[in-house]
Parts: C-alpha cells; sequence; structure tokens
C-alpha cells in the first residue's frame, strides 16, 4: 500500500519531533528555566497583555493642530517671499485652513503663483481676480501625516524608555495612530502624564511695558506679541514677544535638581548654536523679562540679570516629580503632535495568573474529557483519534512558538475548542470507514475508500470555517487577532494530523493480522 | 469493550416531515430575537460604545458588599455606572458611561475611581474606550461578519450549486441572528468576544451543514431514480452519528470553558454553546429543508460509472 512507504512514515516522525521540539520551551514556567533548554531551536509563546499582565494604550496624533502650524509657517513664508519679490499685498491671513491674500499692483497673477509654488509645488493655489487662496492638498497632508508620524514614535519610544518599562512595543497603526504596549506595567498613569505633554519648551522675551499685573482676560496682544496663560495659575497672562529666542531642539540635556531656595527645577544645557543664540539675546536684553514658555504657557518669566550662555535654570512651583518628569520630557524632545489617548487597557498581574491558571485547567479537562469520549465511542480507533489529537496540540503549540504568536485568554480558549472541533475530521474518517465495511466491502477497501471520501469533505467544511476565522483576523484587534490565529492553526494542524497521521495509524494498523474489525461493525 | 452510541446504526428518521414545524420553531427564535432587539436593544459593552470598565477585588474578602462600592463610586457623580459581582463574591465588575466633555475628562475619571477605592480594593483590570474606538469597532463587527458571510457563500457556490450556497447562507444568518438576539433577551454584555464567538459559531455551523451537503451532493448522483426527498432524508440519516459525534465533543469542550474558563470567558463559552446547538439545528432543518424547494439538478448520467462501484448502485 502506498500509503505505508517508508518517506511518509520518515516525515510523520521528523514532523512530530520537531514540533516537540519546538513545543517543549512552553511548558517550562519561568524563562531562566528556558534557558537551561537553549538546545532547543525554539522560543516560548509570547503571552497577550490580558495574561501576562501590563497596559495597552491606543494614541492618535492630532494632526489638525500640525497642520495649523504648518500652514501658518507657509504663512510667513508666502509674505517674506512676496516681500522679497517686492510684490505689494493686502489681507495675507489664515481662515478655516486656507491662506488668503489679495494683490496690490500690477505683478501678473502668473509670477505670484510660480512664487508660491516655489515654495511647495503640492500646494493648492486658486485665484479669483486678485485674491490668491492657498491650501494643503492631500499630498501635503499626506507628507506631513507621515514626517510627524516618524518623529512622533520616536519621541514616544524615548520617553517610554527612559522610564525603564520593560521590553515596550511601539508601533503606527493606521495613518495617524501609535499603539503602545507596556508588558507588566498594570498601571500606566506616569506614562499617560508623560505622552500627554508634547513639552514644546521656548524662551522669548516679556513685553518690556506691559506687566501681568496690567492684563486679564479680555487684554488685546498688540502686532508681534501674544498673550499667554501662566501654567500653574490660569487667571494670570503675559505679553509675551512671538519671536522665538531659543527653542527646546537646542537643549543638549536637562535634569532635575533643587534651586538657590532648595525647591525643586530643572536645570538645562543648550547645544552650542542654542547657546550662541542665547548668549547674544540676553546680553542685549538685561533688565528684561524673559518667558520660558511650554506647551504654550508660561512656566516663569524671571528678569534677566546676566547674559547666559549655555547652561541656566527652569523654576516654578513645582514638585520633585514634576521636575523628574518635565526633565525626562524635555531630553527626549518635543512630540510633533499632541497625542490623544483613543483607547486604554490594562490588566493586572493577578488577573493575568488567574487567567492562566483557569486557561490550563480547561485545557487540561477539555483534553481528558474529548479524549475520554473518542475512546468509548471508537475503542481502538478512538485510541488513534486521540494519538492524532495529541500531535495536533503540539503542532498547535509548536507553530505558535515558531510564529511567535501572541496567545491570548480567549486564544486558549481557541486551542480547547480546537480540541473539540479537531477530532472531527476523525469523525468524519471513521464514520465513513464503518460505512463502507458495512456496505459489504473489505476491510482494506473499506478503509482506503473511507480516506479517499471523507478527505474532500474534510476539505470543503474546514476550508469554510478557515474563512470565518479569516475574516475575524482581519477585523480583529489584541486578543480577538489571538484567538483567530490559533483557530486558524488549529483548522490547519487537525486537518494535517487526520489525513496524515490518522491514516497512517490506521493503514498500519489493519495489516495486523489479528485485526479486529469489531470496532466497525454496526 | 462495549462502544458508546449516541446514535443507532441506521437511522431512518424522516425529518423532513417535520420540516413545518422546525420552521415555525426558527421562525419564534428569529421573531422573539427581533422583538428583543426592538425593545432591549443589546446591551453594548464599552468596546462598542466607549466608556470605563473597571475590575476590583476586595482587600477584605469577608467584608466586601456590593452596596457600600455603590455609594462610594456615586460621590463622583459619574454619570450612569452599573457594579456586578463578577464571577468570585470580592469580585466586582464597574462600568461607567463615557463621561461628557472630551478625552481627557475619560481619562481622568478613571484615575478618580482608582484613587477613590484604592484603600479596599485591588484593580484587577481597567479599560477605556473612546466613543471614536467604539463606532470604528461596531463598524469593523459588522464588517467582518459580513465579509464571512459573503466569502462562505462564494466559496459554497463554486463548490457546489448556486442553490446549496443560498441555503447555507440563509441557515447562517439565522445562526447569526438569533445568536444576537439571546444576548438580547438575556442582557448579556454584547463586546469583541462576542463578535468573536458569533463568528466562530459560524464557522463551526458552516462546517456541519457543508458535511451534509456534501453527502447531498454524492447522494443526488447515486440516486438517481430516487425522490429528492428521500436523498435529502438519507443524506441527513446517515451524517447523523457524524453530526451528533462531533457536536458532542465541541460541547463538551465549550462547557468546559464555560465552568473552568473564568468569568472573562464564561459569556464567550455560553454563545458558542447556543451557537453550536443552534447551528447543527440549523444544517439539519434550515439548510437542508430549505434544499427542498429548489429542483437540483441530479447530474449527467456519465458521472455514474466514475463516482459509484459496481456493487453499490441500485439501478
Amino acid at each position: 500500500m502506498k500509503s505505508l512507504s517508508k518517506i511518509r512514515l520518515i516525515l510523520i516522525i521528523a514532523s512530530v519531533i520537531i514540533g516537540i521540539l519546538y513545543a517543549t520551551p512552553n511548558f517550562f514556567y519561568t524563562s531562566k528555566q528556558v534557558q537551561s533548554f537553549n538546545f532547543l531551536p525554539g522560543k516560548k509563546i509570547n503571552l497577550g497583555l490580558d495574561l501576562q499582565g501590563g497596559s495597552y494604550l491606543l494614541l492618535k496624533a492630532d494632526m489638525n493642530v500640525v497642520f495649523a502650524e504648518k500652514l501658518d509657517s507657509v504663512l510667513s513664508d508666502i509674505r517674506s517671499l512676496l516681500r522679497k519679490s517686492k510684490i505689494g499685498y493686502k489681507k495675507l491671513s489664515i481662515q478655516n485652513d486656507i491662506i488668503s491674500f489679495q494683490k496690490r499692483g500690477a505683478s501678473s497673477n502668473e509670477k505670484i503663483r510660480s512664487i508660491i509654488f516655489s515654495l511647495d509645488k503640492n500646494l493648492i493655489v486658486e485665484n479669483k481676480l486678485d485674491s490668491f487662496f492657498i491650501r494643503f492638498s492631500e499630498q501635503n497632508k499626506n507628507n506631513i501625516t507621515k514626517s510627524t508620524m516618524a518623529q512622533a514614535i520616536e519621541i514616544v519610544r524615548r520617553r517610554i524608555d527612559e522610564t525603564g518599562t520593560n521590553e515596550p512595543s511601539i508601533q503606527q497603526q493606521g495613518d495617524d495612530r501609535i499603539i503602545v504596549q507596556l508588558p507588566g506595567l498594570d498601571d500606566p498613569s506616569r506614562i499617560k502624564k508623560l505622552l500627554g505633554k508634547t513639552a514644546k519648551l521656548t524662551f522669548q522675551l516679556a513685553h518690556p511695558s506691559i506687566f501681568p499685573e496690567d492684563l486679564d482676560e479680555d487684554s488685546k496682544a498688540p502686532p508681534g506679541f501674544i498673550k499667554l496663560q501662566e501654567d500653574k495659575n490660569p487667571d494670570r497672562f503675559y505679553m509675551i514677544n512671538k519671536r522665538v529666542m531659543v527653542s527646546g531642539e537646542m537643549l543638549k540635556d536637562a535634569s532635575p535638581t533643587f534651586d538657590r531656595n532648595n525647591s525643586p527645577s530643572v536645570s538645562f544645557q543648550l547645544s552650542a548654536l542654542g547657546g550662541k543664540k542665547f548668549g547674544r539675546v540676553t546680553g542685549k536684553n538685561i533688565g528684561r523679562a524673559f518667558a520660558i514658555v511650554l506647551d504654550g504657557k508660561v512656566v516663569s518669566a524671571p528678569v534677566i540679570q546676566t547674559q547666559i550662555f549655555s547652561t541656566g535654570q527652569i523654576t516654578g512651583s513645582f514638585t520633585v516629580q514634576e521636575t523628574n518628569d518635565l526633565a525626562l520630557v524635555l531630553r527626549s524632545g518635543a512630540l510633533p503632535a499632541p497625542m490623544v489617548i483613543l483607547e486604554e487597557r490594562s490588566v493586572g498581574p493577578g488577573l493575568g495568573k488567574d487567567s492562566i491558571s483557569a486557561g490550563k485547567i480547561a485545557s487540561i479537562f477539555g483534553l481528558i474529557a474529548v479524549m475520554v469520549f473518542m475512546l468509548l465511542t471508537y475503542g481502538m480507533f478512538g485510541i488513534f483519534a486521540n494519538i492524532a489529537l495529541v500531535c495536533n496540540i503540539i503542532f498547535i503549540i509548536a507553530l505558535l512558538s515558531m510564529i511567535q504568536a501572541t496567545l491570548t485568554l480567549p486564544g486558549i480558549a481557541g486551542i480547547v475548542l480546537t480540541m473539540g472541533m479537531a477530532v472531527d475530521a476523525n469523525v468524519l474518517i471513521f464514520e465513513r470507514i464503518k460505512e463502507e465495511f458495512n456496505s459489504g466491502r473489505n476491510i482494506l477497501d473499506a478503509i482506503e475508500a473511507g480516506f479517499q471520501r471523507a478527505i474532500s469533505t474534510i476539505i470543503d467544511a474546514n476550508l469554510t470555517t478557515l474563512f470565518a476565522a479569516l475574516a475575524l483576523f482581519s477585523f480583529g484587534s489584541g486578543p480577538i487577532k489571538g484567538f483567530s490565529v490559533t483557530l486558524m492553526i488549529g483548522i490547519v494542524t487537525s486537518m494535517f494530523t487526520a489525513i496524515v497521521i490518522t491514516k497512517y495509524i490506521v493503514f498500519l494498523y489493519s495489516k495486523k493480522k489479528d485485526f479486529n474489525s469489531v470496532y466497525l461493525q454496526d | 469493550m462495549k462502544l458508546l452510541r449516541l446514535v443507532p446504526n441506521n437511522t431512518n428518521f424522516d425529518f423532513l416531515r417535520i420540516k413545518v414545524i422546525a420552521f415555525l420553531f426558527s421562525f419564534i427564535i428569529l421573531s422573539a430575537s427581533f422583538m428583543s432587539l426592538i425593545v432591549n436593544n443589546l446591551n453594548y459593552g464599552i468596546d462598542f460604545n466607549g466608556g470605563i470598565l473597571l475590575e476590583l477585588r476586595s482587600k477584605k474578602p469577608n467584608s466586601s458588599n456590593i452596596n457600600q462600592l455603590r455609594e462610594k463610586i456615586s460621590t463622583l457623580n459619574a454619570g450612569e455606572v452599573s457594579i456586578q459581582n463578577f464571577g468570585k463574591e470580592t469580585d466586582f465588575l464597574v462600568r461607567i458611561q463615557k463621561q461628557e466633555g472630551d478625552q481627557k475628562e475619560q481619562i481622568a475619571m478613571i484615575e478618580k475611581v482608582k484613587s477613590l477605592i484604592e484603600k479596599d480594593y485591588t484593580v484587577r483590570r481597567s479599560e477605556f474606550v473612546g466613543p471614536v474606538v467604539g463606532d470604528e469597532l461596531k463598524t469593523a463587527g459588522i464588517y467582518a461578519v459580513s465579509l464571512a458571510l459573503i466569502s462562505i457563500m462564494i466559496y459554497i457556490w463554486f463548490r457546489f450549486e448556486w442553490q446549496f450556497s443560498i441555503a447555507a447562507i440563509l441557515a447562517l444568518i439565522h445562526d447569526v441572528l438569533t445568536t444576537v438576539g439571546l444576548f438580547s433577551i438575556l442582557k448579556l454584555e454584547f463586546n469583541l468576544a462576542t463578535i468573536a464567538a458569533i463568528l466562530t459559531t459560524a464557522g463551526y455551523s458552516i462546517n456541519d451543514t457543508v458535511v451534509i451537503f456534501d453527502r447531498v451532493r454524492e447522494n443526488l448522483r447515486r440516486y438517481k431514480s430516487k425522490t429528492h426527498y428521500f436523498i435529502y432524508n438519507k443524506s441527513i440519516n446517515e451524517t447523523l452519528s457524524r453530526t451528533v459525534i462531533t457536536s458532542v465533543t465541541t460541547l463538551l469542550a465549550l462547557f468546559i470553558i464555560f465552568f473552568f474558563g473564568g468569568a472573562v470567558l464564561s459569556d464567550f463559552a455560553l454563545a458558542m454553546i447556543w451557537g453550536v446547538i443552534i447551528g447543527t439545528f440549523s444544517s439539519i432543518f434550515v439548510a437542508v429543508s430549505l434544499l427542498t424547494y429548489f429542483n437540483i439538478n441530479k447530474g449527467e448520467k456519465v458521472d455514474d460509472r466514475t463516482n459509484v462501484p459496481e456493487y453499490e448502485r441500485e439501478n
């Protein structure tokens, strides 16, 4: 019989051995114990956050803020280009994400358009008579989003790394989202706080003659100035020069410290370029106040006593924790866009452990129940089906380890469910063999025909189930994806074990002289 | 050894004779599902509605009291709050509706609750889903279920005849709708795991249907002189033993998840237990019964010789 070829036997044994090798590390609890088995090829299956405990955050970059900022800088570029080309203009402003202005004088519209396009050829420029309207194209927005996200992920990673969290995973999802996974961290409130600040730091001069005492909510800013709130005291306002002296990008280092009055503060060090610039401006403005502005709010506004070069201190009414966090976010750089938390899921270690043990118990009981039932129903053939079932479970675990899939609690349920469903292929085969045998065939023919007929049914039935699992995979996030992966793997391995392993064992058994057909009779 | 026999051999039940009763039953559970969906709607979990969920465990096992917890949390004025026991007496599930205002206030509410109950309870799990994500997940869920149904329909269409594909898909929709209905009637929380359960159920049910259809197709070729009615009944009877045995092993596994898999998985297992039962029912009484309304071609005569061995041919 063809099915009993040596090659087939070798393939079966080889696949089972490989399966066992890959599956074994999972049965040792700690990774330390796994290390002493490092002659084995595989790694353990990753446990999902719902099993090992940890936090999942879904962040969204608020791109509208970034678009507005970028449009603002396009506006100032246009202004300086028009000036340079000596083209008159009026009413240059931004409304509803559109820059508009009217030309004055006789410059040709074509010339103005080409000047604007020299900035960025992807901009959309429309003009009616003397009015020009400029906005971002989708291409512009995509480019901005792409570069913003690349930078944002880098900054998020730096900030999280600085907290010393173990093996964080930070990935982009979709266009403007970031998934942060923090295994082992069940209270992400500090991380959330750190990611909640964009940490845009700037040093700007204060207005020489308008002081906080003169300002209230309704005060208007003179041209070139902007009214900003104080960080800790929302009722206090400052009139700040729009021009930035030094910005956060010029920081080389920042660390928490204490000032002369022994209150917590942050000391910083500027880069060579930043120090030079800062020195020049502070040298010229001794006696005036400058504001330390963080995320659009004034942290403090000290008076410049002497020329300052590369080092300084930021004081405010901080707590020690706040100076730690501020230093950290300054060191890691500003986020290019504000981050909004869309979704948060945290699982404590206790629940994770309970889930693992519930999963273990369910798996073991499930396995025993199905095996006992199969033995009672099919006798010797039941034993064959059980051998196939055990191989099947080994294969599932091995494959999950090989592809380094993430095992979640629903995933464990998927394995237990597969145990129930996996025997189906064997049931189909045995029932068919029985039928063939009882319709008058001899035993070998019955087995041959039984397999042949059952296999087409098995493939049809399992492929349709696979479609449902694939739909689940495409939809799923986190735990659900884990469930669909185990389900898919289970479908494939159960087909393999039934069609290859069970078949081989049954053929081997049927060749024995003392073959007992009692299990097949009606 | 005496083997277990769940189904006697060579059964010859006239399943199709009771198809009217079966349709009536389907009609009743479908109407009940619709009625409940209209009256009760679904008890959407935070996955779909947005909001906050906390799983708490009392630090003092003996004095844990749900009313105390309720009173405490009501001081936060967080809007609609639901608190229930979860699995154990010391464990509670707290659900808080989405808060007014922007995302920051939602996140702040978690911290408020945490610091309020910190002394007496450990937080075993905390989840927050923003309304944007909730709506997206809803769309994605509907999309996934439709995608599964359509791809299954197309596959069956290719492998069988179009009549089979219509019967199978109606049976599947029947299963999906009544499972959703069950969640509405029992007011169980409808969440991501429920979608997973529904799709798995759909996978199981279609598996069952395909096995019977496969036999129908084979018998259509084999017994050309017999009526469709006879062939359908015979096909169900021939596969009955397999149908029952597979249902039993799957249900065994599911009941074990239900009882031992922990509180998180119990609703999930319940949905699938229902799904396996209704899926088995629908394969026989919906899918095959529907086939009787089509006049399916029994294939060309030429197929006869190749498909059926001589001694098995009846005519």
